[in-house]
């Protein structure tokens, strides 16, 4: 399908899509939102560019092969949970850093509950792409 | 501001409320009789969006922005949905 429409309106739908996604994996934990919405938006983006484009446009686009996704996710959302196994505490035992305060950004504060989110965003990504593209290319 | 004693605020996402349920209830009628699959198609695309609006209008009813979020990831999620139909049925008509 090649529409004019389509195609140019998903070159500016893209870049909105796929930072409202990695604003919902950021603001997850304290508010509504997380890994698996977060991930399953970025996953509707691709598609959006494969019905725009084509499959094989959106693949070149990803650039990483969704297998990969699925594996580089669920080792993050593992190694997540190893500063706990290593401090002699239950596995996955969250840890915080100080809450920095960056001028002009907001808030900032990282721990390993945000490591494990990005694991479950990428695992979301490659499984719902999996399953989306070979559909979409029938 | 205050209107028969009640919020304005109130009153008109109250009435928004009753408007909206109506124009859902006739998308679904068309939806279900809807006599080619193209007139589901744009029927559903319709409810999508009412929806939208449902959850706007609560939103404003009850001050929570968050629901907002909700909002416009079922707009982003109806409107790719919407496309992957039209994608399928153009696919189904040309075989």
């Amino acid at each position: 399908m090649t529409s004019t429409i389509l195609r140019s309106s998903t070159r500016y739908l893209f870049p909105v899509i796929a930072l409202f996604s990695i604003f919902l994996l950021l603001r997850g934990h304290d508010e509504p939102g997380g890994g698996f919405v977060g991930g399953l938006l970025a996953a509707l983006c691709f598609a959006l560019y494969a019905l725009a484009d084509s499959v094989e446009a959106a693949r070149r686009l990803l650039r990483v092969e969704e297998q990969q996704l699925i594996g580089m996710g669920l080792l993050l959302a593992a190694c997540s949970g190893l500063p706990g196994l290593l401090a002699g505490e239950p596995f996955l035992t969250t840890y915080w850093t100080e809450q920095w305060v960056i001028p002009t950004v907001g808030k900032l504060k990282l721990g390993t509950p945000l490591l494990f989110d990005v694991g479950v965003y990428l695992t979301v990504v490659g499984v719902v792409l999996m399953i989306l593209f070979p559909l979409a290319e029938e | 501001m205050t209107l028969y004693g009640y919020p304005v605020v109130a009153v008109v996402s109250l009435l928004a409320m009753n408007l909206l349920v109506v124009a859902i209830f006739f998308a679904v009628v068309r939806l279900l009789r809807g006599p080619s699959l193209s007139d589901r198609v744009v029927a559903l695309d319709l409810v999508g969006v009412l929806a939208v609006g449902m959850i706007s209008v609560h939103a404003v009813f009850t001050g929570q922005p968050m629901l907002l979020r909700v909002a416009i990831l079922l707009a982003l999620v109806a409107f790719v949905g919407t496309v992957a139909f039209a994608f399928f049925l153009e696919k189904r008509g040309r075989e």
